[in-house]
C-alpha cells in the first residue's frame, strides 16, 4: 500500500478505481452515533423502526463516537450542549460526516428570535455535511438526506485536492 | 372541602391580620397574600392541620412583576384527601428578593425554587442548594425578568440571531 | 486480613448517553457497585418556553411551543393549554369538539406509552418490542396524519376548537384500531412482562414508598405505580371524562414490592386497555353535527387575571399557570411539568441501587427531556 501513502496531485486510473471502489464501501454501511436531542430523535426512531426501516441501506446505531461514521444532530441544540457535540465530534475519527437534521439544529429553528439559550445553527460550533429540513423532517426527508450523503461521499477522491 | 374563604377565616384566626391578606380580583379563584417572615409557619401549618391536610404543592412560580418593580412567588396546593386547593402568594422588592424556602415542608419545593432563582432571582433563604437549574453556571442575568438583555457571546458561542 | 482501602468513584453518565432518553447528565458517586448519590444536571435543552410565550402577539401563537415541551404526547400539552385559556375566557366548546378531543387524548395516550415501553425494553436489552411497539404507533400516527396533517407535532387543539375537522372514514379507522390492538397487548405481556429476565432486572428495584411519593410532588403512572389511587381524570375532572367508565389503575406489587420499576412498568401497560374502553365509549356517543371551528374567538383579550388549572398527562400532572395584563399577548405562562419534579425524584430512588439499576430506574420513571428542561 506504498502507492497510496504518497500525495498524489492528481488522479490516474489506479486512484480513480480505488475510489470507487472505497467509496461503495463507505456508503453501503455507514453507521450514526444515536445523537437524538429533542423532538427530531423520536422521528429519528421512527426511521429506525421497521416501517421506514434504516438498516436495509446498512446504516445501523452506534452509541460511541468513536464507532460511529456520522453524527445525526436531531433536535435543538442549547449553549450548554454545544462544547459538548464540539468534543464529540472530535473523538469521533475521520471519515467522519454530519447530518443536521431539522429546522432547529440547521438555523435555530422555531427558537430564533427570544431563545437566548438556542445555539442558531449547529454549524457555529462544527462542520455539516447535510441538512435536512423540516419540524420534524418525515422519516422520508431524512432517508433522501442519507442519500445526499451518499453522492456527497460518492464524489470523494484519495487525490489530495488543491481547495482551500 | 373547604372553600378559599374559609380557610382564610382559620388562618387569620391563628397567625393574625397583618401577615395574612385576601385578594378577591381574581379572576377564576381567588389568593391569599401572604409576608415573606410568616410562610414558613404558614405553609407549615396548613400541612401538619388535619382539617386542612395540604398535603401535595402542584407548582411554585417566580413571577416579576414590572410595574410594581416587584418579584413575586405563587404557591400553589392541593390537598388528595380532602379535594381541596389553595394559592397562596409572597411579594418582595426587586433591590432585595429574600423569600424564606418552603422546602422542609414539601420536597417537591427543592427543585422549583433552584428554578425561580434561576430565571427571576429571587433568593430562597434557608435552601440547601441553591444553584442554577436551567442555564449554565456562569450565565448573566435573570432571563425571565421583563428588562432582560440577552448577552453577545458565552465561551466564544454567538448567542443572538 | 489487611484493610482494603475503599475511595468512592464520581461517574459521569453524560448528556450522551443511549439509556437517558434524552440528554441528561447524571453524576454517580460510586462505593464499587453501589450507587452512594445520583445527582443529575438537566437545562441541556433549555429552549425558553416560557420567554417565547410572553413575546407571541396572540394567545393561539403560543401552540406550537406548548406541543414541542412533551413532544412524545403532543396532544396532552395542547389540551391543557386549551382548557385553561376556556376557563379563563369562560368559553364553553360544542359536543362534537369535546369527543374529538378526548378521543385523541387517549389514543395519544397510547402512542406515547407504547414508545414508554418500547424504549424501556430496548433500555434493559430486548430489542424486539421496541420495533413491535413502534409498528402499532405508526398505525396510531396514520389517524392522526389523516386528520390534521402531521405524524408528531400537531398544533391540532386551538383555543375554543380544533384546526380541522375530521375525516369522513374516521370513525371506521378507529373502530377498526380497537379491533386490531388487544391481541397486541397480549403479546407485549408475553414478550416482556412475564418475560423472567425483565423481571428480574425490574422487580424489587427503585422502591418509591407511597408518603415520600406524594411528599415529593410525585403524579400519574410514577404515583399509581406506589400504591396511591389518585388520576386526575377522576378526581379532578376536565373536559368530558366524567361520562366515562373506566378503571384506575394502580400498582399491587404482583412481583416484588409495591413502588418498584416492575410496578410502574404494568400501570402503564394495564393503562393502554383503559384507555381503549374510552375510546370506544366516545367514538359510540359522539355526536354527527357539529362544527369544530365556531367557539374560536376572533381576537383572544382576555381580563386581568391569573388562572391555574392542570390535565392528567401520560407523564402526570401538567398544570399552566397563566396571568394575563388586559392586552394581546400572555404576562407570564408557566408550565409546571411532571418530568421536572420526577427527575427531581431520581436520587431519592437510585440511592442504594446498583449502577445497573440506574439505567432501570431512568427508564420506568419515563422521563421526556423537552418537558424537563422546557
Amino acid at each position: 500500500m506504498g502507492l497510496l501513502d504518497k500525495k498524489f496531485e492528481d488522479s490516474n486510473i489506479i486512484i480513480t478505481s480505488l475510489d470507487k471502489a472505497f467509496n461503495w464501501a463507505r456508503l453501503s454501511s455507514i453507521w450514526y452515533m444515536q445523537f437524538g436531542l429533542a423532538c427530531c430523535a423520536i422521528e429519528m426512531m421512527a426511521t429506525a423502526a421497521s416501517h421506514y426501516d434504516f438498516d436495509r441501506f446498512g446504516i445501523i446505531p452506534r452509541s460511541s463516537p468513536r464507532q460511529a461514521d456520522v453524527m445525526i444532530v436531531a433536535g435543538t441544540v442549547t449553549i450548554k450542549m454545544g462544547p459538548r457535540i464540539k468534543r464529540l465530534y472530535e473523538q469521533m475519527s475521520e471519515p467522519r460526516y454530519v447530518i443536521s437534521m431539522g429546522s432547529c439544529a440547521t438555523c435555530g429553528g422555531p427558537y430564533w428570535e427570544h431563545g437566548y439559550h438556542v445555539l442558531k445553527g449547529v454549524d457555529r460550533v462544527i462542520p455539516v455535511d447535510v441538512y435536512v429540513p423540516g419540524c420534524p423532517p418525515r422519516p422520508e426527508a431524512l432517508l433522501e438526506g442519507f442519500l445526499k450523503l451518499h453522492e456527497k461521499i460518492r464524489s470523494e477522491s484519495l487525490a489530495k485536492k488543491k481547495t482551500a | 372541602m373547604k372553600a378559599p374563604e374559609e380557610i382564610y377565616a382559620i388562618l387569620k384566626e391563628r397567625f393574625g391580620e397583618e401577615k395574612i391578606e385576601f385578594k378577591e380580583d381574581g379572576k377564576v379563584v381567588p389568593w391569599i397574600i401572604v409576608t415573606p417572615d410568616a410562610i414558613r409557619d404558614v405553609t407549615k401549618f396548613l400541612r401538619d392541620d388535619d382539617d386542612l391536610d395540604f398535603d401535595y404543592l402542584m407548582c411554585l412560580s417566580g413571577v416579576h412583576y414590572q410595574k410594581e418593580n416587584t418579584l413575586g412567588v405563587t404557591y400553589h396546593i392541593n390537598s388528595t384527601r380532602k379535594k381541596h386547593s389553595l394559592t397562596l402568594k409572597c411579594i418582595v422588592p426587586e433591590d432585595n428578593p429574600h423569600v424564606p424556602s418552603i422546602e422542609s415542608v414539601w420536597k417537591t419545593a427543592n427543585w422549583h425554587e433552584r428554578e425561580a432563582y434561576d430565571m427571576v432571582g429571587i433568593m430562597f433563604d434557608g435552601h440547601p442548594d441553591l444553584r442554577r437549574i436551567l442555564c449554565p453556571d456562569d450565565w448573566d442575568g435573570y432571563p425571565l425578568r421583563k428588562d432582560y438583555k440577552v448577552q453577545e457571546y458565552y465561551r466564544g458561542m454567538k448567542v443572538p440571531y | 486480613m489487611p484493610e482494603l482501602r475503599t475511595e468512592e468513584m464520581v461517574i459521569n453518565m453524560g448528556p450522551q448517553h443511549p439509556s437517558t432518553h434524552g440528554v441528561l447528565r447524571v453524576e454517580l458517586v460510586l462505593d464499587g457497585e453501589i450507587v452512594v448519590d445520583a445527582i443529575p444536571h438537566i437545562g441541556y435543552l433549555h429552549r425558553c418556553f416560557e420567554k417565547h410565550s410572553e413575546s407571541m402577539n396572540d394567545y393561539q401563537q403560543v401552540i406550537p411551543y406548548v406541543d414541542r415541551m412533551d413532544y412524545v404526547a403532543a396532544i396532552s400539552n395542547e389540551l391543557g393549554y386549551a382548557i385553561a385559556m376556556e376557563r379563563m375566557l369562560d368559553i364553553q366548546v360544542p359536543e362534537r369538539v369535546e369527543y374529538i378531543r378526548v378521543i385523541f387524548a387517549e389514543l395519544q395516550r397510547i402512542a406515547s406509552h407504547l414508545l414508554a415501553l418500547g424504549t424501556y425494553g430496548l433500555d434493559i436489552g430486548a430489542f424486539t418490542p421496541f420495533l413491535h411497539c413502534f409498528r402499532e404507533r405508526e398505525r396510531i400516527l396514520d389517524i392522526f396524519e389523516s386528520t390534521c396533517g402531521a405524524r408528531l407535532l400537531y398544533n391540532y387543539i386551538w383555543v375554543g376548537g380544533l384546526s380541522h375537522d375530521v375525516p369522513d372514514n374516521f370513525k371506521n379507522k378507529v373502530r377498526d384500531f380497537i379491533k386490531y390492538f388487544p391481541p397486541k397487548i397480549k403479546g407485549y405481556n408475553d414478550l416482556l412482562s412475564y418475560n423472567k429476565i425483565f423481571i428480574d432486572r425490574t422487580a424489587d428495584v427503585g422502591v418509591l414508598p407511597a408518603d415520600v411519593a406524594v411528599n415529593c410532588g410525585a403524579s400519574g403512572p410514577v404515583l399509581r405505580g406506589s400504591g396511591v389511587e389518585w388520576d386526575l381524570r377522576r378526581h379532578d375532572p376536565y373536559s368530558i371524562y366524567d361520562r366515562f367508565d373506566f378503571d384506575i389503575v394502580v400498582g399491587k406489587g404482583e412481583m416484588g414490592t409495591v413502588g418498584d420499576c416492575w410496578d410502574r412498568y404494568i400501570v402503564r401497560v394495564r393503562e393502554m386497555e383503559q384507555s381503549l374502553r374510552i375510546i370506544e365509549q366516545a367514538v359510540e356517543q359522539m355526536p354527527d353535527e357539529g362544527d369544530v371551528k365556531e367557539a374560536i374567538p376572533k381576537r383572544i383579550r382576555p381580563d386581568a387575571g391569573e388562572v391555574y388549572a392542570r390535565t392528567e398527562t401520560p407523564r402526570g400532572d401538567l398544570g399552566y399557570y397563566i396571568i394575563s395584563d388586559g392586552s394581546m399577548s400572555p404576562y407570564r405562562v408557566k408550565a409546571r411539568s411532571p418530568c421536572f419534579v420526577h427527575t427531581g425524584l431520581i436520587p431519592t430512588i437510585s440511592r442504594g441501587a446498583m449502577v445497573a439499576d440506574v439505567v432501570a430506574i431512568i427508564g420506568s420513571v419515563d422521563i421526556v427531556l423537552g418537558e424537563v428542561d422546557r
